[in-house]
């Protein structure tokens, strides 16, 4: 198994590795010692391998992820796994702002909080938040699932399109736009997929309330102005 | 009584409450809504034609019309990019979205562009086959919105244009109405089709020029440091904002003004939110030179530029390119007069149309109706563009050769006046006829 020790060489050097690995590469787990809470670690990979990262990481670590599988084994700064495609992210601590954004497929996975805007603009991406989220998350979500096992912040789903959001917890406010909706027997299964997924056994999706688009924004009308 | 010898009032307008102002209050009296529209700026502003040449004399040398070189070549993203892009000419093709525009219109621009020998620009939806295939040279838009984004049209790209704003609305987002999300359009941006698209005006994942700087970082991470990354910005504060995007890392920095255009946004704010191009370009120069990073850190301004005379004034103020994206749109077909009886039916005139949102251009260009869209020939469009781009070329050398410059990047102010004194005072010049630049000392 590959080491890469961020003490003895540079992030440049680590992503440029990662980069050039071939599809079918025998080097497919890695481990990043002393990674300090640099930023953009694992950045834009695009193979099948995992990388365990044995510490914190600063902002978009495994931004843009495609295929690869990250773990980071500290905390995460703001953005991890934004605009990821495909492949897994799982932080084991908490997630800063901004976690999973913009990112169109793949899972994320965070063991402990993420801060406000955690799913902002998510495109089809699946997150799993362990614990918390903060303020404003799953801003103008579009598609994709958001499941928290915690609590949410205020304004959940502001302007929210199609994301499903599950929360286990309390929800301080909703958003413009987000509403409560009916959890009905393919959100159960789909939820239930998403926990497993996520290896979480001892959680029923009965446990979950399901939160979505009223799609009153969805064209304007000035009845509505004061909620734009 | 006979009053009919009595001299009778003239009916008279305001000229506050013109026929304008009255139709617009009616309008929206009617409606309760503002008015949305495209293109920029429509109100006169003070712009590049108060400016003037000296040309050369007895006190200069001019170079030889058609026999002495005057080169018009360009380097962009020399500071930091591993494959910086070289370009025939300083006038680049800017972000127009797929969405906003047709297929056609798309790759039109990149044919037309790639015979000019210069760059066009994705916009706020994505990159198409269409103009990847046809852009020899193509900027990725990298907006708030992230729709469409992805690391694979990340790495086919030449450059990365982080967009903070644009000149005709600096500090909102995009806004592309249900008219123009075709299933095409919906699928692209992840969107449900025929939704009124409102997109961010920040950043999801960033806010201030620190975490800027993380973010272009990473941008350079994911391309190995190859490309080129051009940092966007409405005209509002070019001096501080400049500034910002150079400590940040930028390689380029496009500079819009408020007359440039957008696909949809409310009259209210690309009439009355930002600057004109002309007071805009030498703050933006200063803070580059104030840094020691000029000539380093290019400059691309936007923003009304119609002429090779604007290119080249703009130029002379310090840019080292310019980019058009209105008057692009004009060399392809929009507003054409042959279209007036489509026009009118639309409620408005050629030379006048600026509903774009609407989606129901007759010239194929700013709508996703394939009817509509397909009566825009690309390759013909394509060769009107080429067309356009040459002569706006040969102008600004036919410009810099009176005034004795063997490359178009050796206009310098110094080349300058001014006809009014708004205009001296912003592009700080002299007023013609004298040495007085306004808001300096004289000589």
């Amino acid at each position: 198994m590959p080491v890469v020790d961020l003490a003895a060489c540079s992030k440049r050097d680590l992503n440029a590795a990662l980069h050039a690995l071939p599809a079918d590469t025998n080097e497919t787990h890695w481990r990043v010692e002393n990674p300090a809470g640099q930023h953009s670690l694992a950045a834009g990979l695009d193979a099948p391998v995992t990388v365990e990262i044995a510490g914190h990481a600063g902002y978009y670590c495994a931004g843009m992820n495609q295929q690869a599988t990250v773990i980071v084994e500290g905390n995460a700064g703001v953005g991890v796994a934004e605009n990821m495609m495909s492949g897994m992210v799982h932080v084991k601590g908490d997630a800063s702002q901004s976690a999973g954004a913009t990112a169109h497929g793949g899972l994320l996975v965070i063991d402990g909080n993420a801060s406000a805007r955690c799913g902002i603009s998510m495109k089809g991406i699946d997150i799993v938040v362990k614990g918390s989220i903060g303020p404003m998350s799953a801003f103008m979500a579009q598609a994709g699932n958001l499941v928290v096992l915690g609590d949410a912040g205020d304004a959940l789903g502001d302007s929210i399109y199609e994301t499903r959001i599950y929360v286990r917890g309390s929800v301080r406010s909703l958003g413009a736009d987000c509403i409560e909706k009916e959890m009905r027997p393919e959100h159960r299964q789909d939820l239930q997929r998403l926990l497993d997924a996520a290896g979480i056994a001892d959680v029923s999706a009965d446990e979950f309330r399901r939160y979505g688009s009223a799609r009153k924004l969805y064209n304007f009308h000035v009845d509505n102005a004061g909620a734009y | 009584m006979d009053i009919s010898h009595i001299p009778q009032t003239l009916p008279r307008f305001s000229a506050t409450f013109d026929p304008h102002a009255m139709a617009e209050i009616r309008r929206a009296a009617a409606t309760g809504i503002y008015d949305i529209r495209g293109a920029g700026a429509k109100r006169k502003l003070p712009h590049f034609d108060d400016l003037l040449f000296l040309g050369a004399s007895i006190s200069r040398y001019p170079l030889e019309g058609y026999r002495e070189k005057c080169a018009t070549d360009i380097w962009l993203g020399t500071r930091f990019a591993k494959k910086p892009i070289h370009l025939d000419i300083p006038i680049t093709i800017a972000g127009m979205s797929f969405g906003s525009l047709s297929a056609q219109a798309k790759e039109a621009l990149g044919r037309g562009a790639s015979i000019a020998g210069t760059s066009t620009t994705t916009g706020d939806g994505g990159m198409t086959q269409e103009e990847r295939g046809q852009s020899k040279t193509l900027v990725y838009q990298y907006l708030p919105s992230r729709y469409g984004m992805n690391p694979d049209d990340i790495r086919k790209a030449d450059a990365i244009e982080v967009v903070i704003g644009q000149g005709a609305k600096p500090g909102g987002g995009g806004m592309l109405l249900g008219q123009k999300i075709s299933d095409r359009v919906a699928q692209m941006r992840t969107l449900p089709m025929g939704v009124d698209q409102r997109s961010a005006c920040r950043h999801p994942d960033w806010t201030g020029p620190d975490d800027l700087e993380i973010k272009i970082e990473e941008l350079r991470e994911i391309t190995d440091w190859e490309k080129p990354i051009y940092v966007k910005v409405g005209a509002t504060r070019p001096y501080y904002d400049v500034s910002l995007a150079v400590k940040s890392g930028a390689d380029v920095v496009v500079l819009d003004g408020m007359q440039g255009g957008t696909a949809a946004t409310q009259d209210v704010f690309i009439e009355h939110v930002g600057i004109p191009t002309l007071a805009a370009i030498r703050p933006a120069v200063q803070a580059l030179q104030d840094l020691g990073m000029y000539r380093k850190v290019q400059l691309i301004v936007s923003g009304g530029i119609r002429n090779g005379a604007d290119v080249a004034k703009a130029l002379a103020l310090g840019a080292d390119a310019v980019s058009i994206g209105t008057a692009a749109l004009i060399a392809l077909g929009d507003n054409d007069p042959a279209l007036e009886a489509e026009y009118n039916k639309l409620g408005s005139t050629a030379g006048a149309y600026d509903d774009w949102h609407e989606g129901l251009d007759p010239a194929g260009i700013t709508t996703q109706d394939p009817a509509l869209a397909a009566r825009l020939d690309p390759v013909a469009a394509g060769r009107r563009l080429a067309n356009y781009l040459a002569v706006l070329t040969l102008e600004a050398q036919t410009i810099a050769r009176a005034c004795g410059k063997s490359h178009l990047h050796n206009l310098e102010p110094e080349d300058l006046v001014a006809l009014s004194i708004e205009a001296a005072a912003m592009a700080r010049v002299p007023l013609a006829g004298t040495n007085w630049i306004p808001g300096q000392a004289g000589l």
